[in-house]
């Protein structure tokens, strides 16, 4: 398979930093609202910082990809004394647990670097540096290359709920006439 | 669609359990912002004056910002007002944390709670399902503790819970609402949720809440980003540290204490420590508190960390933020800070007022050493200052024997003793505990803020105004150069004039007219921070704030919709400032009550006093007993409040 050179964005997570404001929930539900900044909702959110304050745990973390079925090896963490429930680090957004689900349709939610800005703005609006932007060149596959939009994130899971077929079915009934 | 507010409140009933979702009226929003503007609107439509505290008609209602859940930072505030058992006016304690914003993407403004529970129960509210739960199981239970066991029962970890501890089962009038990690602490009003039967109020939310414009709010926020981060790199120079950075003082951040401890006053209030503040001590607090904080934590949506999660030795996990690291140390006269870091956990617990709470323990604490509380009085009180300050605290939140004579505060407690114990009241305005300062010269500006503010506590009027004269002119020069937060260019002058000495020095100056014109715009943007949920510490009580009267119409007008300018926010405000006056004045409050401590200051200016009363009573449209006049009502819409204190005979028909 050919090989292409591609930036690779990311956002590194200082954990030890974070203070637990949540600022960074707010402007992702903010700046991914249409029309931007037209509302915000942290339950929107692509980023979510997980939180047990009273155990001294506040550790963000960014929307990764969308899987149709629970994984099998959930491990604890215990770091520093603290007990990390078994998903604490997990980016995935999965049918065991509610993180990374649009409220109203359910369907999941990725952190896209919000694509057009100079950095995400997670990063930005975190005035306490815990959240750092990384952007770094890499060769991938090529076919790795496509990237799916929101949408299509979305149809992916109702794919996987009702399978294609009726997918298919639903939207041709849809787009009649 | 509404935008910034929800246009939703939640009426609960506790007697009958009815819960209702209630559209309230676009106007109200209008007409007094929100959060506290129109919380004052709903108790004086609603509570008549002859309702006392513990009455089933006393409305508790938990109330949000305008702008709380918007992008805006700081923007948090959640503010419980009610009848205070202790001064009989209206009590609003705030909190910052995480409840208000949660409440609001739950779909609620507010929370409107009337009558009382035949059983303890709690509420929980989850987005449209909205329930009144058995707390049965939860009596007893420390405010802290109560939170956690909650989220667990639920299965909620990121519920907001506000719950009180036994001091506010038990009704002490100083009993708090605790949120974890900040509380609605002032004036009882954790004793009337306890009188209410209500052990906690849950919630949950995952709405959203609607800019009208946010790409223009944004704009303005990003302004105010930059002026956040130039601040936090850029510390005020020739002020005390506690003092010089955004935010409420960031006493969990900052180990240098000297001001505190050598300019504020020991035990009752009474004695001032000018050489406290040693090499030695210095060190040993900072090792403690080293030891003591975690990590420094914020409120929602806040870049600053004035709170901090505590794990300190044997003591279970807590959080703690600002002035509480000291005033039980301070008040018991205890020089080791790990003090501090064991008492505060049981009294967050117990749910009670971190301020009033360490008078109350140390004005009874001299009442027995003068002999008028005996052993009689309290058995097996112990020796030492730690030991005693414990066995008082455990008494006050069970209202055990003495306990439950100073459960109803220093005012109240003294008059119940008796003996010649009222003298030992000697640091309380309208029957409420105050700082503990104690001072030399009378200071014009201290003196109104003091008598004359709403809330009846001193940080929640003070501010924006440096505390006293810079020495020299050089630094005033400096000071004004860059100083956008004031209303007017000619605060600048006042400013230069003011001298440490002299004719230009207080008590003569500022003059009653200047000092009514500098405390009317802090009182103001006190109240407008409070209609709007911004935290005070980045705005009203910080010396300049990223948030002042000359940006806050932007972000309304950006939020809401509703075209504002500076001058249209601040008539709001002031509507609202005149029905919350009035609403106090209806309940019996009076120029006699406005006083500042008899011995605030060694030296008094009887003369100067009066002039400085009278004459910001005439600035803020007031007669001269503090009634605002029925041609100021009716100037701010408010002629059905007039009418209303005619009625009653307090406004007199054709007078004023």
């Amino acid at each position: 398979m050919a090989k292409i050179k591609k930036k690779i964005k990311t956002i590194k997570v200082d954990a030890d930093k974070c203070n637990g404001c949540r600022s960074c929930e707010i402007i992702c539900s903010s700046f991914h609202a249409t029309p931007k900044y037209s509302l915000s909702n942290p339950a929107r959110s692509r980023i979510q910082v997980i939180r047990h304050p009273i155990q001294d745990i506040w550790v963000p973390v960014f929307a990764g990809e969308y899987t149709p079925a629970e994984c099998m090896g959930r491990d604890k963490y215990i770091i520093n004394g603290k007990e990390y429930d078994e998903c604490g680090f997990c980016r995935a957004v999965c049918p065991s647990r509610d993180l990374f689900k649009e409220p109203d349709s359910g369907l999941p939610l990725k952190c896209d670097m919000c694509e057009g800005e100079e950095k995400p703005l997670c990063v930005e609006w975190c005035l306490n540096d815990v959240l750092i932007f990384e952007e770094r060149e890499e060769e991938v596959d090529e076919e790795e290359e496509q990237r799916l939009e929101d949408m299509e994130i979305g149809l992916e899971a109702l794919a996987d709920k009702y399978g294609l077929d009726k997918l298919k079915e639903a939207l041709s009934r849809m787009t009649k006439d | 669609m509404r935008y910034a507010e929800t246009g939703y409140n939640l009426e609960i009933d506790l007697a009958t359990g009815n819960i209702e979702r209630v559209e309230t009226d676009p106007k109200l929003m209008e007409l007094h912002l929100g959060g506290l503007g129109t919380s004052v609107k709903i108790h004086w439509d609603r509570v008549p004056p002859e309702t006392t505290a513990f009455d089933p008609e006393n409305l508790m209602v938990i109330a949000t910002g305008l702008l709380v859940g918007t992008p805006a930072f700081s923007c948090n505030r959640t503010i419980i007002s009610t009848i205070s058992p202790q001064t009989g006016l209206l009590a609003y304690p705030m909190m910052g944390g995480f409840f208000a914003s949660e409440l609001k993407h739950a779909g609620y403004d507010k929370v409107i709670i009337r009558n009382k529970s035949p059983k303890l129960v709690y509420l929980y509210i989850n987005n449209d399902k909205v329930e009144l739960r058995d707390a049965a199981h939860l009596k007893g239970k420390g405010a802290v503790e109560t939170c956690e066991l909650i989220r667990q029962e639920l299965n909620q970890p990121n519920a907001q819970v506000a719950a009180i501890g036994l001091a506010g089962e038990n009704r002490v009038w100083f009993a708090s609402i605790e949120q974890g990690r900040s509380s609605c602490s002032r004036q009882g009003a954790g004793a009337v949720m306890g009188d209410k039967g209500l052990k906690a109020v849950v919630v949950r939310g995952t709405k959203d809440i609607n800019l009208a414009d946010g790409a223009k709010f944004m704009e303005h926020m990003k302004d105010i980003t930059a002026y956040i981060n130039f601040r936090n790199e850029n510390p005020l120079p020739g002020i005390q540290p506690i003092m010089a950075g955004i935010g409420s003082p960031q006493e969990m951040l900052h180990v240098d204490e000297a001001w505190h401890t050598t300019g504020f006053a020991w035990g009752n209030a009474r004695v001032r420590r000018k050489d406290f503040w040693t090499e030695e001590i210095a060190k040993s607090w900072e090792t403690t508190q080293h030891e003591a904080v975690k990590r420094l934590i914020s409120c929602y949506n806040c870049p600053q960390q004035c709170g901090a999660l505590i794990t300190y030795k044997d003591v279970p996990a807590y959080f703690m933020k600002c002035f509480s690291k000291l005033t039980y140390t301070m008040a018991a006269y205890v020089e080791d800070l790990d003090f501090a870091f064991r008492i505060a956990h049981r009294a967050f617990n117990y749910g009670l007022d971190s301020f009033s709470t360490p008078q109350v323990l140390a004005f009874a604490v001299e009442l027995y050493e003068a002999g008028i509380l005996t052993d009689e009085d309290m058995p097996g009180f112990p020796p030492g200052n730690e030991d005693r300050f414990y066995y008082l605290l455990d008494k006050v939140a069970r209202r055990e024997g003495i306990g439950d004579i100073l459960a109803e505060g220093t005012y109240g407690a003294a008059r119940k003793i008796g003996k010649g114990a009222e003298k030992f009241d000697h640091n309380t305005t309208k029957k409420h505990e105050q700082m503990n300062v104690k001072l030399g010269m009378m200071d014009p500006l201290y003196y109104i803020m003091y008598a004359t503010n709403e809330k009846i506590s001193i940080t929640q009027i003070e501010g924006n105004w440096p505390q006293s004269p810079f020495p020299t002119m050089e630094q005033r020069e400096e000071f004004v150069r860059d100083w956008p937060q004031l209303p007017d260019e000619k605060f600048k002058k006042y400013f230069l004039d003011w001298e440490p000495r002299g004719e230009m020095a207080n008590p003569y100056y500022p003059t009653p007219d200047i000092a009514s014109e500098i405390v009317d715009w802090m009182d103001t943007i006190h109240n407008i921070d409070d209609a709007l949920g911004f935290c005070a510490g980045m705005a009203s009580f910080c010396l300049k704030p990223p948030y002042h009267i000359n940006n806050y119409w932007k972000l309304i007008s950006a939020a809401t919709g509703m075209q504002v300018d500076k001058d249209e926010v601040v008539r709001k405000v002031k509507r609202s400032r005149h029905l919350h006056r009035a609403y106090n004045v209806l309940r019996g409050m009076r120029r006699a009550d406005e006083k500042p401590p008899e011995d605030h200051w060694k030296k008094r200016f009887p003369e100067i006093e009066e002039k400085l009363l009278d004459a910001y009573y005439k600035h803020k449209g007031w007669n001269n007993d503090g009634i605002p006049t029925r041609k100021t009502l009716e100037e701010y819409d408010l002629g059905y409040v007039a009418d209303e204190l005619e009625r009653r005979g307090i406004l007199k028909d054709g007078q004023d």
